[in-house]
């Protein structure tokens, strides 16, 4: 086959597009925090689980370590089912909090893990008990209104 | 005037009837060329020497865009986000639009306007200069050894340039705002990083860039195959892909986003 | 074996939609003959050459090359044909994104194996016998009218075929490029052993070098014989196109109402 410089440029032209390939999965996009081939699966009951959305991030200390994979409404508690995947490296105990946060004032809400003491670990399948809901800020300034017409009273 | 008015009832139908009809002619050419494209993997140098003009060629209008687009992107989104105190959400803003949309969509659009009519003009004058005709004498297909390594150059291009666009984009929104501006180097890819999704922004945009691809050079080839063969013929036709590509790189956008993103964020 | 007939043409009719093209066409062409068809433009003598080559369809009627009825065969056996088939277009059609060389080479290089030592000997040898060897890296454009129909003669008898269509090997061309081009057509024919058909209107040129010369009017045979009778011939029509006479059988006029009914003149008389 004839070597021409053709093919040198249609090389280095397949060489960008892989490369910027790349640099779109891993800097751009987050391939590398997150790899569901080695997960398990939790879940965990909310009352109210606010904007969080499918695909949104589980931290613990700030640090990705899933995903939630699936929101679901139940009937028989009357509350949201949110299923995470959990990154495999992860372990956390049996008896870790739950809560749903936001990420500054107007950013997006995610799922925050605080682990707890158990000796016992999360395993596949497993459900978060202890959880905490989205704030909403409706019932934030109610409580807040409603704290201070308490304080109010007292006087 | 109602004579007039039936004419042109008359006319609007012809059209319709007649566009119909080069829609039909148009998807079996297509699927002619996919039944014929053997060849083309075969003799893969006959590809890579179309890879040389549809995507080499294009490189520069790609880079060089894809650079000013994400300059503005960049500088927009701070002016805007700056007013609400976020202007470190300026890395998610301009990545996300760029692999969501202005990444397959501009450089699509480039595509065509560039390699599109490229194609459609090259195979429109060897159509028009009778060397289709004479390869057919010549017993080898034209649409095999002509029509099929241009289409799958296409395709394969596209998605690469697309990529390429996008980079280019997100280091030029990055250029503005972190080196000119001053915005946080760490909050500009971390930000991004956190919002941009490998599964549902990235290889959607990268899906998206496949489909274009393969529209834009499905209607090149098919504009120049069937051109006229006369100068007048072969012009209208490099139009022709650039205006039918175009309208149809917006709306099968519109469809795939409706179908990707719904329901996601 | 060189009076064996190699092209039979059988009650060859051809139309587009509803216009005949062709009514009724016979012919016979021999090995080793150059065969001029001439007519008038629009007479179908390109649509002939097609149907020759298995482009197009007759409506009825056939064409028969080396005892094969050409639209019969199925796709690879008219592929097959076609190998056997050289065909030299009016521009010539040169591929213009390759060179002189590997415009020559190309038959060879998609239909052989030849090893690419054996391929460069071949094109070179058809190229010599063009007057070429030396423009072999050229590009067509770089060519001049006259040059390029030689290359594309030298590419068309690549594979040594047993016939050779030429459609308007003349046209454009100076008067040393067209004699040129002329011998060259008698002289591959005679060298190779083919059969050329040569369509043309170009009569001096053509007389010169045919063995046997049919004319085409609107669609049928008006005359055929060999160069000598069609000079001497009385026949109106061919005295016509031979000497190039404006008005004859082929009126001078396209059909139109009377003059004077066109310009108005008749109420000014009455």
């Amino acid at each position: 086959m004839q070597r021409t410089t053709m093919d040198l440029w249609v090389g280095l032209f397949v060489v960008m597009g892989v490369v910027a390939l790349m640099i779109l999965s891993l800097k751009v996009g987050n391939l590398n925090v997150y790899n569901p081939s080695h997960s398990y699966t939790i879940s965990g009951n909310f009352e109210n689980i606010g904007g969080l959305k499918v695909r949104a991030p589980v931290k613990s200390a700030g640090v990705v370590v899933g995903r939630v994979t699936d929101i679901q409404f139940s009937t028989q508690t009357y509350d949201a089912v949110v299923t995470m995947d959990m990154d495999s490296r992860f372990q956390f105990p049996k008896d870790t909090f739950a809560s749903i946060l936001t990420s500054g004032l107007l950013g997006e809400q995610y799922i925050g893990l605080a682990a707890g003491g158990d000796e016992v670990m999360l395993k596949e399948g497993d459900k978060i008990m202890k959880t905490n809901s989205a704030m909403v800020l409706e019932e934030l300034i109610g409580r807040f209104l409603f704290n201070k017409a308490a304080d109010d009273d007292s006087f | 005037m109602p004579k007039r008015i039936v004419s042109n009832i008359r006319n609007i139908g012809h059209r319709t009837i007649e566009s119909v009809w080069r829609l039909g002619i148009a998807s079996r050419f297509f699927l002619l060329v996919l039944l014929k494209s053997g060849t083309s993997f075969r003799r893969f140098n006959l590809v890579i020497r179309e890879l040389y003009f549809t995507g080499v060629l294009s490189l520069i209008i790609i880079v060089v865009s894809g650079l000013f687009v994400g300059m503005v992107l960049g500088l927009q989104g701070y002016e805007t986000l700056q007013k609400y105190g976020s202007e470190s959400a300026v890395g998610t803003l301009v990545a996300l639009s760029l692999v969501r949309e202005l990444g397959p969509v501009v450089a699509a659009l480039l595509f065509a306007s560039r390699a599109g009519s490229a194609i459609t003009a090259e195979i429109g004058l060897m159509k028009a200069t009778e060397q289709l005709a004479a390869m057919g004498m010549m017993a080898v297909d034209p649409v095999a050894r002509v029509v099929a390594p241009r289409f799958w150059a296409g395709v394969i291009s596209m998605p690469l340039l697309a990529a390429i666009f996008s980079v280019m984009g997100v280091y030029g929104g990055y250029l503005v705002t972190v080196v000119f501006i001053g915005v946080d180097e760490g909050s500009y890819w971390s930000q991004m990083q956190s919002a941009v999704d490998f599964r549902i922004d990235i290889l959607n945009g990268f899906i998206k860039s496949c489909f274009f691809g393969v529209a834009v050079t499905a209607i090149a080839v098919f504009e120049g195959y069937d051109a006229p063969p006369t100068a007048e013929g072969v012009s209208g036709a490099t139009t022709r892909t650039v205006v039918t590509s175009s309208l149809v790189i917006l709306g099968l956008d519109f469809i795939l986003t409706a179908f990707m993103f719904r329901g996601v964020s | 074996m060189s009076s064996e007939n190699l092209i039979e043409i059988n009650g060859l009719n051809f139309s587009y939609d509803t216009r005949a093209i062709l009514k009724g066409i016979d012919m016979t062409m021999k090995r080793g003959q150059v065969v001029a068809i001439m007519g008038g433009s629009g007479s179908g003598k390109t649509t002939l050459l097609r149907l020759i080559g298995g482009v197009m369809q007759p409506s009825s009627g056939y064409v028969k090359f080396a005892n094969q009825v050409v639209h019969e065969l199925d796709r690879d056996a008219l592929f097959k044909l076609r190998r056997k088939m050289g065909m030299l277009f009016q521009f010539g059609a040169l591929f213009t994104d390759l060179s002189v060389f590997d415009n020559v080479a190309f038959q060879m290089r998609e239909h052989t194996n030849l090893p690419e030592s054996m391929i460069r000997d071949l094109v070179l040898m058809k190229l010599n016998a063009v007057g070429l060897r030396g423009a072999h890296h050229l590009m067509p454009n770089e060519l001049s009218g006259g040059m390029a129909r030689r290359v594309a003669l030298a590419r068309s008898i690549a594979l040594d075929p047993m016939l050779i269509m030429y459609d308007e090997p003349f046209t454009g061309l100076d008067p040393i490029s067209l004699s040129v081009i002329g011998n060259l057509i008698r002289r591959l024919t005679d060298a190779l052993g083919m059969t050329s058909i040569v369509v043309t209107h170009d009569v001096q040129e053509s007389l010169k070098i045919v063995d046997y010369v049919y004319f085409i009017a609107d669609g049928v045979i008006a005359a055929e014989g060999t160069p000598k009778e069609v000079r001497a011939s009385v026949a109106p029509f061919v005295h016509q196109f031979v000497h190039g006479e404006e008005d004859g059988p082929v009126p001078f006029h396209y059909p139109a109402q009377p003059y004077r009914k066109d310009l108005n003149l008749e109420n000014d008389l009455a």
